[in-house]
């Protein structure tokens, strides 16, 4: 063999790299066609069963149905998905400035943290349908119930993982900082804020799908009100008259906002840890 | 073997350890007894198996912990910023950069990146990595991350520099490279080196002197001198002399380990 020839066989990708490449094709095919074909057959089995049973539309209406209600009530589906993402991001808000707000002030002082973890556990592990009905009760404001509602569920996840990430500032930076004389605050805002981010973040995502959650149970909870009704209650009105086709399209609503916040916020999360976390970092075996 | 000087006897005192000692929990003796007298422009070693209390000594000496016995005193007063640290992993922030990381002693004393630029500049080109000041740690080797450390302890040009075997974790021809790298760093900026390390080699060829430690309890053995003239060239590591002080402060280490056993 000629050395020309030798060069020339290094420069053709070797074993490792065309399997690397062929995983990655398979991989990004993958994720997107995959599920994109479970809903094709998803939803023809759905058609199909509906009509070879020629079952009713107001047990089980078909897709296109569904899809037909979905623009048909358009302007008031829409109108009270609005109210929902608008209790849903509010309280997503007050449970990060809470959770945080919480998860700084346990870090600074133990005998806080010792007070006062124990009833942040217990708020999280009673089920909101069984405070909600009390919340209303006391709170006047519809809105002010409902947000409290949801931040009760949402405000955890972001409560324990911020200080949990509080906590994990390695300790030799930590004694880094103690010997530069660093203040509290110096502390906090250069060491510990930072460790904490990835921590908060991954909180975040679970806390964001929370507070939906927590603000659909809480508006089934309110019941009937007034001007602004969300998609919860368009769901239960919906029921009560029979009306399944836009019970589902409410639903796909909802879920919809769900994958939608959750994409948001991992991808938030990805632009903000991308430079230097492992988590962000891509490998190619 | 030329005549010993001994320039260091001249030298003002920085630092002295007075029959220092801690106990832990009560009943976990870590040190005892260190006596030690630092003078300013010393390369110490301490040198000694796991556990004699190398890092307490340090840890002590960087005010991290009281000692339990002894008195550690200063000449002169201390200020933050007289003091700068290696430990044995780099000790990076993964979230800034290696001219933010560089920055941090400067930037915990208030002083904005703006105006200390010149001074973090400067000691990135002492350790080579000019050319890295905008990447962050993960892009960097493990030598070029210690080196991002050392940068960082002596960019307020500390009186003393503390380090807790700094290159224990890197291959063999790096730590070459780094101890170097380190002498001629330590000229350049004329500050005093406390060096904790489990080798013999590396502490000979880098300190005039060398306190050989022992375990259970963590105590100073005794003490040796390394004469030779700084700067030490590579061709020192091979060199007879540096051969008859490795055999002198090896049978000095295998004494205190033998006490143990
Ligand atoms: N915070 C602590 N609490 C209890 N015991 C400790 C503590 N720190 C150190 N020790 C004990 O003190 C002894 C000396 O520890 P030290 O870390 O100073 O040893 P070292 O010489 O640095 O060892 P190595 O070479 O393994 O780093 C050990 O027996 C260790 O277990
Ligand atoms: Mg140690």
């Amino acid at each position: 063999m000629s050395i020309a020839d030798s060069t020339e066989t290094t420069m053709e990708p070797d074993a490792d790299e065309i399997a690397r490449q062929r995983r990655k094709r398979v991989e990004t095919f993958g994720k997107w066609l995959l599920p994109a074909v479970v809903l094709v057959l998803m939803l023809v089995i759905w058609d199909r069963i509906v009509v070879w049973n020629e079952i009713p539309h107001y047990i089980l209406p078909g897709p296109g149905l569904v899809f037909e209600t979905l623009i048909k009530d358009w302007a008031m589906l829409f109108e009270a998905l609005l109210v929902t993402v608008q209790i849903t991001l509010m309280a997503l808000a007050v449970a990060v400035i809470g959770g945080v707000g919480l998860a700084v002030l346990f870090t600074q002082s133990r005998l806080v943290e010792m007070s006062f973890y124990p009833y942040a556990v217990i708020l999280q592990v009673t089920p909101i349908v069984a405070i909600a009905p009390l919340i209303f009760i006391y709170v006047d404001s519809r809105i002010a119930g409902l947000l409290l509602c949801a931040w009760l569920v949402a405000f955890f996840p972001v409560l324990s993982n911020t200080t949990l990430g509080l906590n994990s500032a390695d300790h030799n930076l930590r004694d880094l900082f103690r010997i530069y004389g660093a203040s509290r605050w110096q502390t906090l805002r250069f060491l510990q804020l930072p460790s904490a981010l990835p921590y908060f973040l991954g909180g975040l995502r679970i806390a964001g799908g929370l507070s939906l959650i927590g603000a659909v149970v809480a508006e089934y909870v309110a019941g009937t009100g007034g001007l602004k009704s969300g998609l919860a209650f368009r769901i239960l009105e919906a029921g009560y008259r029979l009306n399944i086709p836009r019970m589902f399209a409410a639903l796909i609503l909802i879920a919809g906002t769900g994958v939608i916040i959750f994409a948001g916020l991992s991808f938030l999360s990805h632009m903000l840890l991308r430079k230097w976390h492992e988590s962000a970092l891509k490998r190619d075996h | 073997m030329t005549a010993p000087e001994r320039p260091h006897a001249t030298r003002p005192e920085l630092l002295r350890l007075d029959r220092v000692g801690k106990t832990f929990n009560g009943d976990v003796v870590a040190l005892r007894g260190m006596s030690l007298q630092v003078r300013e422009g010393d390369f110490i070693s301490l040198l000694g198996p796991s556990g004699c209390g190398k890092s307490t000594a340090l840890r002590l000496i960087s005010d991290l912990m009281h000692p339990s016995e002894g008195r550690i005193t200063w000449a002169g007063p201390q200020e933050t910023g007289d003091l700068g640290v290696v430990f044995q992993e780099p000790t990076l922030m993964p979230w800034a950069t290696v001219a933010q990381n560089v920055w941090l002693p400067f930037r915990l004393r208030g002083k904005s990146y703006a105006s200390v630029r010149d001074d973090v500049l400067e000691a990135l080109k002492l350790v080579g990595l000019e050319k890295f000041q905008n990447s962050y740690p993960r892009e960097l080797s493990g030598g070029m991350k210690m080196r991002v450390s050392i940068a960082r302890a002596m960019v307020t040009r500390p009186r003393l520099i503390l380090m807790d075997e700094p290159f224990a974790a890197l291959d063999e021809i790096t730590r070459f490279k780094l101890n170097n790298d380190l002498l001629t760093l330590k000229e350049a900026i004329g500050c005093t080196v406390i060096f904790v390390t489990h080798s013999v080699f590396e502490s000979v060829f880098l300190s005039d002197r060398i306190v050989v430690m022992a375990a259970r309890p963590g105590r100073v053995i005794t003490e040796l001198q390394v004469d030779a003239a700084y700067p030490r060239p590579e061709s020192f590591r091979t060199s007879a002399e540096y051969a008859a002080y490795t055999r002198q402060a090896t049978d000095a280490l295998h004494e205190a380990m033998g006490e143990v056993a």
